[in-house]
């Protein structure tokens, strides 16, 4: 288990360096952060200078190198536009997109398992065909689209929600919270609905179709032969088994969910890292952009590990397989 | 589990009070202000970067010896008096009584000391700083500058010279503009302010907001009332309109043109345009003898001035202002716009829209089926910018010449057309302001010939070359005779016309989005001066 757990993470540096020289390899098609960094009166010796002073002029490789070497040291430069450090900036950023994206994802699975539980059962009901419905909305509309809406109706015409930002915050030494305030519970609701409907559909969709996979299942028919209540069978039996394939797509999606609330963090002004990553790539800020893409691959590597450590939580039979050689399939 | 109860009730206490403390009732007289500006403020640093919109906001902080009013006029600031003494010299007077937000005095030596942080390794504002050769310290609140040549519009060169404390720069070991390089030097100022202007920075969350407080000390009376305000940077356009209509903002900026019936036709809020001084106009490549991107080989067809012209009277700037720009745009003929100093109205008129007459010319060049060619246009940079070169493109396409629009997010754009990139462009579109408002910051970096040593025709993108223009623009820079030095304005921009080294198209629409709650002044630079704001 161990040897398993240390074989990941070294399996996830080289994940992240990878993504760190495909990053390195894009940025030169990204455009010139020259222009944005000067006024336009600046002379070209000014310019050249500050392209040597950046390392602009090295080749990819050089620039990815020294990268990679300063990433090691813990150093993760300073980014061009803010002037200060990338560390810095990360950690301010990072307590609004972790509280925006656990916040949708709970409320993905709270709404998501029980309407799906709900539409397994009555496949044919009156309800379950008004939530398949609604859940092919949050499928397929894009995520920009809702968020506009959302801020169209609650935000300008009701005028019950605030359109932008996060509301006040309170700080509990480096991390910030708007759970706390009022202004900040308001500014929650719409991005965290914006976010959290695509997976609540998803999920809400794949517990269906478990749901339906495993009722017909034979020890479901001899738990009712047994005389178990409805409710010890479809969700003592049914949904428990179910679960195995919900974890590593919920997992997985919380990567997803960190990583692309990029559009709703630009859509409600949401102070995240997300926009902070898409005004880097607008103002090629290349540190920004470089600590951003290996952050997200460590969050993914760190999320497909807590993803595969529970399945010998929810699986029996991975346990008695025994430790780190078992896999199921 | 007790003592976690107790955790919990605190928390929730602290949260009620939190909450409590937000919805207690705004002090009598308090007036807050709200806006949102598409960009963010990079940085508080005052010689951090010369850009507009920072230069613009840090004026409500920093003040420099002679600024603007309303209007655009260089009124005295900080200096009571500043006048050329002999032709290097000129001799500045501080006002007295001038206070910093820390409650330092204003002197003679914060103005040295700023001087030569703005000329320390990342400062962008070095360009105006060495327009001064030496100061020397007459008294506490006298000095005298000394330039390298002649310099007619130093005054107007200082304008983005902002006067630092140098007790607290020093106490706060900010003596260097913040480096982009990074290091910790300079940091201080890049997240703190401490200026002479009406507001002071009481929190600045880079990226996210920005809060300002009523100096009560500042030395001049203003029409504001604004006691305090709060910047938020709001990068998409839907949001930011959404969010000036749901009233959660007092002004936005810029609006699109296409969003200004939306905000008519809502209550409590209306569009507020004028014109910027921003000249947009297309450019040609007249260096390169064969074309990067053209099916023309063998030769440019570009040097030939009948093409030029030809191109000119191709594209109908009328239709541009009423189809693209809703009517809001103002076409010209002239390279800078009539808030400039040097604007010449006889020359201000578009050439005349006349098709047969460019088929004629371009036939006569030996083109009359046209040719093939590349634009390069960005699109997020100017007003409209890639439905401009869209439209340029079919009005091109009806006298033969195929116009092929490659439109780019404005960092790749730029990193392909400027000079890092060896001006790789055979036909662009580009705007432009000067930094002084004085024609000269016009026609040396756009119109001079390109020389690498003397930096001129930095942003001459197409490389345009006249010998003239070339002699005189070191002239105006430094002839003192305003009689004279407008007439040799004036011959630049008829040669440049005559030749048709850009075309002109018009000047764009300031775009503002405002609450009925406020009035605020909205300056042809695009800048919101805080001074002017004031709050029903």
């Amino acid at each position: 288990m161990f040897a398993f757990i240390i074989r990941r993470l070294l399996q996830s540096v080289l994940v992240m360096l990878t993504v760190a020289l495909i990053a390195f390899a894009l940025f030169r098609f990204v455009g010139d952060p020259i222009n944005n960094l000067v006024g336009q009166d600046t002379t070209l010796q000014d310019r050249q200078q500050l392209r040597e002073t950046l390392g602009l002029n090295d080749s990819v490789v050089v620039q990815y190198w020294r990268y990679v070497v300063n990433t090691a040291k813990g150093d993760f430069g300073y980014s061009y536009m803010h002037r200060r450090p990338v560390k810095t900036m990360l950690l301010e950023r990072m307590p609004a997109t972790l509280e925006l994206s656990i916040i949708s994802i709970i409320l993905a699975l709270f709404i998501g398992v029980p309407m799906g539980v709900y539409t397994g059962l009555r496949r044919d009901g009156f309800l379950a065909k008004i939530f398949m419905s609604i859940s092919l909305i949050g499928i397929s509309l894009p995520t920009f689209l809702i968020g506009i809406m959302l801020i169209l109706v609650f935000g300008v015409m009701l005028r019950w929600l605030p359109t932008f930002g996060r509301g006040e915050v309170v700080a509990f030494g480096i991390w910030t919270t708007g759970l706390l305030t009022a202004s900040g519970l308001k500014a929650l609701i719409m991005p965290a609905i914006t976010l959290a409907l695509f997976q609540m559909t998803l999920i809400m969709r794949l517990v269906r179709s478990e749901m339906l996979e495993v009722l017909r299942t034979d020890y479901i028919k001899f738990a009712r032969a047994r005389g178990l209540s409805n409710r010890a069978v479809n969700f003592g039996h049914a949904l428990k088994n179910t679960l195995v394939p919900v974890i590593t797509i919920t997992g997985l999606q919380l990567g997803s969910v960190i990583a692309f609330a990029i559009i709703t963090e630009s859509v409600f002004q949401w102070p995240g890292m997300g926009r902070m990553f898409i005004e880097a790539v607008a103002d090629v800020d290349i540190p920004v952009m470089a600590a951003y893409l290996c952050l997200i691959a460590l969050f993914f590597v760190v999320i497909n590990l807590i993803v595969d450590l529970l399945y010998y939580a929810v699986d029996p039979r991975l346990r008695i397989d025994g430790g780190g050689s078992g896999g199921h399939g | 589990m007790m003592r976690w109860k107790a955790t919990a009730k605190a928390t929730a206490i602290a949260g009620a009070l939190a909450v409590a403390t937000l919805m207690t009732a705004p002090t009598a007289g308090a007036k807050e202000f709200k806006w949102a500006f598409q960009g963010n403020l990079q940085s508080l640093d005052p010689h951090g970067l010369f850009e507009t919109f920072t230069i613009g906001f840090h004026g409500n902080m920093y003040e420099p010896l002679i600024g603007y009013d309303d209007k655009m006029n260089v009124v005295p600031m900080l200096a009571e008096s500043f006048t050329q003494t002999n032709t290097n010299t000129w001799r500045a007077k501080l006002r007295a009584g001038v206070k910093f937000h820390n409650g330092n005095d204003l002197t003679t030596d914060d103005f040295i000391f700023s001087w030569k942080r703005a000329l320390t390794e990342g400062s962008d504002m070095k360009v105006p700083a060495r327009k001064i050769k030496e100061i020397k310290k007459i008294d506490d609140l006298t000095f005298d500058i000394i330039t390298s040549n002649p310099n007619p519009i130093l005054p107007r060169s200082l304008l983005i010279l902002y006067v630092m404390d140098k007790e607290w720069s020093v106490a706060h070991k900010t003596e260097a503009a913040t480096n982009l390089k990074g290091g910790e030097e300079g940091n201080f100022a890049n997240l703190n302010a401490n200026g002479t202007g009406p507001f002071m920075v009481t929190e600045h969350a880079a990226g996210v907001k920005t809060m300002l407080k009523r100096f009560d000390g500042y030395w001049q009376k203003i029409p504001s009332n604004v006691t305090k305000a709060t910047f938020t940077p709001i990068s998409q356009d839907a949001t930011r309109v959404a969010a000036l209509l749901s009233g959660e903002l007092d002004l936005a900026y810029p609006v699109p043109v296409q969003d200004w019936q939306r905000l008519k036709d809502a209550p409590g809020v209306q569009p507020l345009a004028g014109p910027e001084a921003r000249t947009i106009f297309l450019g040609f490549d007249q260096v390169r003898d064969e074309l990067l991107y053209s099916n023309v080989k063998g030769k440019n067809p570009f040097k030939d001035v009948r093409v030029r012209k030809a191109f000119a009277h191709a594209i109908n700037v009328e239709a541009i202002k009423k189809k693209v720009m809703r009517n809001a745009s103002f076409p010209t003929g002239l390279m800078v716009a009539p808030q400039i100093g040097g604007f010449v109205p006889a020359l201000n008129a578009h050439w005349a829209y006349d098709t047969a007459k460019a088929k004629k010319l371009l036939a006569d060049a030996g083109y009359p089926n046209g040719f093939e060619v590349t634009m390069d246009c960005p699109n997020d940079r100017y007003v409209n910018d890639e439905k401009i070169c869209q439209a340029s493109a079919a009005m091109l396409a009806r006298i033969g010449v195929k116009v092929k629009v490659l439109a780019q997010t404005k960092s790749k754009y730029f990193g392909k057309v400027l000079s890092q990139n060896n001006y790789d462009t055979s036909f662009f579109l580009l705007g432009w302001t000067p930094g002084t408002m004085d024609a000269h910051q016009a026609i040396e970096p756009l119109m001079a010939c390109r020389t690498k040593e003397k930096g001129r025709g930095l942003f001459n993108l197409g490389g345009y070359c006249n010998e003239r223009i070339y002699a005189l623009a070191p002239m105006i820079e430094s002839e003192t005779d305003q009689a004279k030095r407008a007439a040799m304005i004036k011959e630049v921009f008829k040669i440049h016309q005559d030749e048709v080294g850009h075309i002109p198209l018009h000047q764009q629409p300031l775009s503002w989005g405002v609450s009925d709650r406020v009035t605020v002044n909205q300056r042809p630079d695009n800048v919101l001066d805080l001074r002017y704001v004031v709050v029903k």
